[in-house]
């Protein structure tokens, strides 16, 4: 009998919906939890890398004589190695960004391992460096760009005979005549780090020719192979291990060269080898987010309804070059007609990596701002002018739904008592107060995944599934989804995650994973379910398609009188354990579990000193759909979570990098500026689940959330003073330069 | 390897050099302070090699959660090595070198500090108390609300924190939410957990 999948309804579901506490947390609160730095076998040497100390230069010498004697130095590797060629010639290494490791240093302790890479001396040849990624006619002069792609999309055709850019160009230009209003903007937002808390890095060990690897990684079914062909062995060889990861968001899809580097010298030593980032380390090379900056003449009619958007924007993905595609410009809003160009720039930084949500929040940034310059510029309601915009929009969610969002997050701000007309609002002393809003969406797609469950017969139930816990609460989803199939409680579930061993499950990457669990937890449930209610049927005589599981017991749902204990139902199952496994291919159309698509709405609420230029939260809205929720609370923490990370963006962080030597300045915690606490002000999160979005199925939730804060809080900042803050993070430099300038 | 020989009264080792020379020849003045009551650590035998600072490695005693523990130290080891890689005492992290994360928070003496920036000869005669001593079977208020409140989201500063609010809420249990909001910056969250830690704490401060 073929299963059909299905989530029960709202009033029929028992767990989902509901919210108990994250099943590890007491252990990630009480220090027991057992990251990869807290790897501690038995004869391990801790390794350290030597960063490059320039932006480009040429290596061409690097002596460890000294490192090597260092007391308790046991091994020292080097990943640069200047060499001769067969021709005669040196083989000098070119290194295009600061802190790219050069060699690894592998000691009994901490101490001895920073001792003896201090001890290395390195000789380098400097180079030019670039690095001022918003000069962008610095960047062609320096030769450092390179076309980013762009579109021209015009309600009017040209001419048979007309050369098309000749036309576009005048076309835009007539519709900027034409329009009742035009906004020129120039906007930016700096590039920031993705700083995971627990730095990248491995404890690597072999036994024979088996390499056990625990990684702090966020793609734990991926992984294997990587180090598998990085090493010449078969993947099988390989077990990838990661039970907690502190921070990735983007960052940790791969081993890396150091984790390769691990494995190799811990094959060279025969012990067990960890080698975790440096937190200078960490910020240099652990990954960072392009920057992007714009430039737009903006054509509205009498009614704000934007006719014409003509941008040009760049910003640099560092090292690789690269830039925020321009398919996600203007952000959400699309005007009929409009034009856009990217540029992108390669400077000497270290290559960009996935950040939560990648280009979207530059985008709302660079561009939701011009819309609520142009409702500054018209001295009318921002909310009116995003209102009436939302009739032209390419979103993967309805406008009908941003606009029932709109109405609920004005209400939690109390947005139309509060607002007032760009910089017209009371001062108390020096401080003004201001409003902003934006917009965001994103697919959430659930990912590849497959579930091995087992139900014993004295009734206990294991799950095993290759994925991982990012902090999303991964691990209380499965154990919910299954204790919700099988109408137990959610303790009485066991949930195995975080080994490559186990089925493979897709990496946890662009909000995909709660998707991807629950449809392969709940399809191995029903399919074990089905199973189950065979041996159930037989024993109570009645029909199999009548059983269900809810309550604790097992039984038919017309004769209630029918029915069995879950641990008597598991016992008819003999000596063996039932075992099934359910796989989900990631885009398979029409799954009735999950879906993709979604929309979200943020408002800020700021109070800024004019004098000082410090900007302070006061309160910070959120109003989010993500179809079916598992875990309201869940739900909650992440959305939060981005706001916050969103205020860290928008208020606060941004790599510095010295011009002259390419250096990353503030790769410290101590000046990579971070909110704090007391930061954030009054958070207020609405989960936006109404029958028509809970029907859709699961969606995933971790990127939507950190999308809009820039653009929000940047709007609230320019309504507050009546001038626009052009870059972001808004710091009182920053802002007070904004008002002498217009003054 | 040398053995730390506890002679409060000479102040003075085999070797022949002082304590104050010693202390002097770590570069350590806040040990300084910190050693000069300690009467487990009279004086650090070790090798002088003429430039006044001391290499050798030694034996120490340190009272962690209630347990005494014997572990080698040379000057420059800090307690959170001490703690992570030969206690096995993992919950407090290694997220910056100083203290500006405040991932690496403990007790001592019921003071929060950093383990980071704190030399392990400073912590000799101290109660040091980790956040390991707030789980197991009596399972400390804080923690528990960290769970209720959803607190927590990768996990890696929350040792730290809940050590801070804990040393937080010993001093200021009465604590209004804007004394916690001015009183415990001295953590960072990069998931970003805050406002749940303000209602954990609320949860504390009610029950």
């Amino acid at each position: 009998m073929a299963v059909e999948y299905s989530w029960p309804t709202k009033e029929e579901s028992k767990v989902i919906g509901t919210s108990p506490d994250r099943l590890d947390g007491t252990a990630k609160a009480t220090g027991a939890a057992k990251y990869t730095y807290d790897t501690n076998p038995p004869k391990l040497l801790i390794a350290r890398g030597l960063g490059c100390p320039h932006g480009h230069c040429r290596i061409l010498d690097i002596d460890t004589t000294a490192a090597e004697k260092v007391p308790g130095v046991v091994h020292v590797h080097v990943l640069q190695k200047p060499r001769v060629g067969d021709d005669g010639k040196p083989i000098q290494p070119e290194i295009e960004w600061e802190g790219e490791l050069l060699a690894v240093v592998s000691a009994e302790t901490e101490a001895a391992a920073a001792e003896g890479v201090a001890k290395i001396k390195l000789d380098f040849e400097p180079l030019d460096v670039f690095v001022d990624d918003e000069d962008l006619a610095g960047a062609e002069k320096a030769g450092r760009t390179s076309k980013g792609g762009g579109k021209v999309q015009l309600e009017n055709e040209p001419g048979e005979d007309d050369d098309e850019d000749e036309f576009a160009e005048k076309e835009i230009n007539r519709l900027l005549g034409d329009a009742k209003h035009v906004v020129e903007g120039y906007y930016g937002i700096r590039p920031i780090t993705h700083c995971c808390l627990e730095p990248h890095g491995s404890v690597c060990s072999w036994e024979g020719d088996k390499l056990s690897a625990h990684l702090s990684t966020q793609n734990v079914s991926g992984t294997d192979e990587q180090f598998a062909n990085a090493l010449k062995i078969a993947a099988g060889d390989v077990h990838v291990e990661c039970q907690y990861i502190g921070g990735g968001f983007g960052s940790k899809f791969a081993p890396d060269y150091w984790a390769i580097a691990a494995a190799e010298i811990s094959k060279a030593t025969g012990r067990p080898v960890k080698l975790m980032l440096t937190r200078d380390q960490e910020l240099k090379l652990g990954g960072n987010r392009p920057s992007g900056y714009l430039k737009v003449r903006l054509g509205a009619d009498a009614d704000g309804m934007v006719t014409v958007w003509d941008s040009q924007h760049w910003g640099t993905g560092g090292g690789r070059g690269g830039v925020v595609g321009h398919g996600v410009i203007p952000y959400i809003f699309r005007p009929k007609n409009y034009r856009r160009v990217a540029t992108a720039i390669k400077t000497n930084c270290a290559p960009a990596r996935a950040w939560r949500a990648p280009d979207h929040p530059q985008a709302c940034a660079i561009s939701q701002t011009a819309y609520d310059d142009l409702a500054a510029k018209m001295g009318v309601d921002s909310y009116d002018i995003f209102l009436k915009n939302l009739a032209n929009i390419d979103s993967n969610q309805k406008a009908e739904v941003y606009a029932a969002e709109m109405a609920i997050a004005a209400r939690l701000m109390d947005w139309k008592a509060k607002w007032h007309p760009h910089g017209k609002g009371k001062a108390q002393g020096s401080v003004v107060e201001g409003l902003g809003m934006a917009i965001h969406t994103w697919q959430g797609v659930a990912n590849n995944s497959n579930c091995m469950l087992r139900i014993h017969p004295d009734g206990s139930i294991e799950s095993f599934c290759g994925t991982q816990d990012l902090g999303t609460g991964t691990r209380t989803i499965c154990a919910m989804v299954l204790a919700e199939t099988f109408g137990v409680s959610i303790d009485s579930v066991k949930i195995n995650i975080g080994s490559s061993k186990y089925p493979e499950s897709g990496a946890s990457g662009g909000s995909t994973t709660v998707g991807a669990v629950s449809e392969s937890h709940r399809r191995a449930g029903q399919d074990a379910l089905a199973k189950l209610a065979e041996v159930v049927a037989a024993k109570l005589e009645v029909d199999a398609a009548s059983i269900v599981a809810k309550d604790g017991r097992v039984g038919s749902k017309d004769d209630t009188a029918k029915s069995l204990s879950w641990k008597e139902a598991c016992s008819l199952l003999g000596h063996k354990a039932l075992e099934v496994t359910a796989s989900y291919k990631r885009g398979a159309q029409g799954s009735p579990l999950s879906n993709a698509g979604v929309g979200g709405v943020q408002m800020a609420h700021v109070a800024v000193d004019r004098e000082t230029g410090v900007v302070r939260m006061k309160k910070f809205v959120a109003v989010q759909d993500m179809g079916l929720i598992i875990n309201p609370k869940l739900a909650e923490s992440q959305i939060l979570g981005a706001m916050i990370m969103g205020i860290a963006y928008a208020l606060f962080e941004e790599r510095i990098t010295d011009s002259k030597t390419g250096q990353f300045v503030n790769a410290e915690l101590s000046d990579y500026k971070l909110p704090r606490l007391g930061d954030i002000g009054e958070l207020v999160v609405e989960l936006y689940e109404p029958e028509s979005e809970r029907s859709r199925g699961v969606i995933g939730l971790g990127e939507p959330p950190v999308i809009s804060p820039g653009a929000a809080i940047s709007n609230a900042v320019c309504n507050a003073l009546g001038v626009r803050v052009p870059v972001l993070p808004l710091t009182p430099k920053r802002v007070v330069e904004a008002l002498a300038a217009k003054t | 390897m040398k053995r730390l020989t506890g002679d409060a009264s000479s102040g003075r080792a085999a070797s022949g050099f002082s304590r104050r020379e010693f202390l002097r020849g770590s570069g350590a003045a806040a040990a300084a302070t910190a050693l000069a009551g300690a009467s487990q650590v009279a004086a650090a035998e070790g090798d002088e090699r003429g430039d006044g600072v001391v290499r050798g490695k030694v034996t120490i005693v340190l009272d962690v959660n209630g347990a005494k523990h014997e572990v080698q130290a040379q000057p420059r080891t800090t307690l959170l090595d001490v703690l992570r890689n030969q206690l096995n005492l993992t919950g407090a992290k290694p997220v910056s070198a100083d203290p500006s994360s405040g991932a690496a928070t403990v007790l001592i003496d019921d003071k929060p500090a950093c383990a980071a920036s704190t030399l392990v000869l400073q912590a000799v005669g101290k109660k040091i108390r980790t956040v390991e001593s707030l789980g197991g079977a009596k399972l400390d208020a804080v923690p528990a609300a960290f769970t209720s409140a959803d607190a927590e989201q990768c996990g890696f500063c929350t040792p730290g924190f809940v050590v801070a609010v804990r040393a937080f809420l010993n001093e200021h249990p009465k604590a209004t939410d804007e004394q916690v909001r001015s009183g415990l910056n001295g953590n960072i969250c990069r998931c970003g957990t805050y406002a749940n830690i303000i209602r954990a704490i609320s949860i504390v401060r009610g029950g």
